[in-house]
């Protein structure tokens, strides 16, 4: 079982993205669950969202406490919300920031954690270019495709359709290409670092 | 068809299928997306010939489902918590006189202190309120209910609550078969009322009854309820012979046929508890799963059977009745009377606390191992407890309860869980 922890800030559309990577696992033939941390959600406070898949059905219910990927829409969070609690050892990690993984102050998670696994992306820059809105949720998910290669670009893409139509959905489309682009230089440069 | 979608819309979907005449609701969470999808499907015009009834409260859905019930419509509507209890005397009336309105419970707490988060609180608030109460394990099984629920309450002219665990169900993306209105048209047929209000055929709903009577009339209620206990399994089986699944029943067993212990449970919480038995079965333990689908009518004998051969049963629910323990436990007890099995109740999930797999294999361990009391709350923070009860001892004014735990406790939103 996979489990994806998202975590994120009221109108961020957190949710709306647990609900979205559910949708894209679906289409590639996994059963999986999103759901919120159920909090009463006001903008700006922090929120969480979860997803697992899974190539069975799942009855397990409970919060995501030992995720295998992280996804970090708002870096000042960092600061507040122990968002790695719990991340297993080879957990992928993308956080939504123009700054570089270890330009955050991120040391200490850098040595604890796989380093090529741990990624950037500046989704919020990306979304305001090809939304004229800073909603980075989307965006972030054609980051995660191409950061683990657990789900594809296309039902990315997939699921964005099937939760937005028109030029939203045609924005995040793009957004979320940019982004999986992006993330594949980033990785190709990580593993030529390591290697070099 | 197979669909990705949220638990509410799968329900709002489920009952447009049933085709229902009359909606009413007032909204609250975390009901409101399934009649904001019912309302959807009303306005387009896909869900015809259904009026939708805008309330200003829960007492008028309820008394507004009434009406329209007994004016011979297909009667649905939906709430939680508070608004359950806002609408408590209406909800009685709807028993009382026998209607078959169907209402999803999607199932939080009651304050105060205020929380919306899942427990079984409000529905076990209407424990005794006359009407059949159906939990769902899954969002699937919720989808299911409904439509069974529908053709139960009909057959019985008596109203149905589908319990649906707030959030954890009805806000879930998860996988479900949705039927084809082909299906559902077939399995429910056309609502026959036994009684209607007709200005052709007048007659009076709802008159007066006293000491004569009345006995008779609340024993009536029982024995229809007596009757679901023969109908609910038949109308699962014939709901499974159509669409090929177990949804709906009595009670439902998992890994029981050799079990020393037996965890019993209602809801969502079924698929975690599951989880937590096959690890210790990994680890050799005995142990199994009962889930009850009908907690009303309570289903005796079914609960006796299955759980004959348990040395310990041990009930966890997600409510409880203040100042004596368990509410699903007594019953279960009933119908244990006379067995020699040792008892164990664990409360849990209130006000939307997580029940965890590793605290339900650490909490199963202890009453194997005999160390469990008769009643436990599990994953109760004694700290503050402790720090409360120590406050009040020590001073006359020792304030507001809540708000000294939350001030022990600093700041809630850093914690994951």
């Amino acid at each position: 079982m996979l489990q994806i922890r998202i975590h994120g800030r009221g109108g961020q559309g957190v949710v709306t993205a647990a609900e979205m990577l559910s949708i894209a696992a679906f289409e590639q033939g996994h059963h999986a669950q999103a759901f919120p941390s159920f909090g009463s959600e006001r903008t700006g406070a922090p929120v969480v969202a979860f997803c697992r898949m899974d190539d069975h059905a799942i009855r397990l219910r409970e919060p995501i406490l030992a995720p295998d990927v992280l996804i970090v829409q708002d870096p000042t969070l960092l600061h507040q919300v122990d968002v790695f609690q719990g991340l297993k050892p080879d957990g992928y990690v993308l956080i939504n920031t123009r700054r570089s993984f270890d330009a955050l102050g991120l040391a200490d998670i850098s040595r604890r954690f796989r380093h090529e696994r741990l990624t950037t992306v500046p989704a919020t820059d990306i979304a305001l270019k090809v939304l004229g809105r800073p909603l980075p949720n989307a965006v972030l998910l054609g980051g995660f495709a191409a950061l683990s290669g657990l789900i594809t670009l296309d039902a990315v893409e997939h699921a964005i359709r099937h939760k937005f139509s028109g030029k939203v959905a045609d924005g995040n489309v793009a957004g979320a290409k940019e982004a999986y682009a992006y993330v594949q230089k980033e990785m190709k440069e990580l593993a030529h670092a390591q290697t070099s | 068809m197979l669909k990705q979608v949220e638990g509410s819309a799968a329900v709002a979907e489920a009952v447009a299928l049933a085709r229902p005449e009359v909606i009413c609701a007032y909204p609250i969470s975390p009901q409101t997306h399934i009649v904001e999808g019912l309302g959807e499907r009303v306005k387009d015009g896909s869900l015809a010939h259904c009026e939708f009834i805008n309330v200003e409260s829960e007492f008028a859905a309820m008394s507004v489902a009434i009406g329209s019930s007994a004016a011979g419509a297909r009667t649905y509507t939906a709430t939680a918590s508070q608004g359950l209890l806002f609408m408590a005397e209406a909800v009685y009336n709807a028993s009382g006189l026998g209607l078959p309105i169907v209402m999803t419970v999607a199932n939080r707490a009651i304050g105060a202190p205020i929380n919306i988060w899942n427990d079984h609180s409000d529905s076990m608030s209407q424990r005794d309120c006359g009407w059949l109460q159906l939990f769902a394990e899954t969002n699937q099984e919720a989808l299911d209910l409904h439509i069974q629920a529908f053709r139960l309450a009909e057959e019985l002219s008596m109203p149905v609550m589908v319990c649906m665990d707030g959030f954890i169900l009805t806000h879930a993306y998860e996988r479900v078969d949705m039927p084809s209105q082909a299906d559902v048209d077939a399995f429910l047929p056309p609502y026959e009322p036994r009684q209607v209000l007709d200005v052709k055929e007048p007659v009076s709903i709802g008159a007066m009854v006293g000491p004569e009577a009345f006995m008779e009339v609340r024993y009536l209620a029982h024995a229809k309820q007596t009757m679901a206990l023969e109908r609910i399994p038949h109308i699962a089986a014939e709901f499974k012979a159509r669409f090929g699944r177990d949804s709906g029943g009595l009670v439902r067993s998992y890994r029981c046929e050799d079990a020393e212990t037996v965890v019993v449970a209602l809801g969502s919480v079924l698929g975690t508890i599951k989880d937590a038995v096959d690890e210790m079965r990994a680890g050799g333990v005995r142990i199994g799963v009962l889930g009850i689908q009908s907690f009303r009518p309570f289903p005796l004998a079914a609960v006796r059977a299955a759980l004959q051969g348990a040395k310990r049963v041990v009930v966890l629910e997600k409510s409880f009745s203040v100042g004596l323990g368990g509410v699903v436990s007594t019953d279960v007890r009933l119908a244990l009377a006379g067995l020699d099995s040792q008892g164990y109740t664990v409360i849990a999930g209130l006000g939307g606390r997580a029940i965890t797999q590793a605290s339900l294999v650490r909490t199963l361990g202890e009453a194997i191992a005999g160390t469990l009391q008769p009643l436990t709350f599990m994953d109760l923070d004694w700290r503050i407890v402790n720090r409360q009860l120590e406050r009040e001892a020590s001073m006359r004014r020792s304030g507001p309860i809540a708000e000294n735990l939350l001030r022990d406790l600093g700041s809630v939103a850093s914690k994951v869980s």
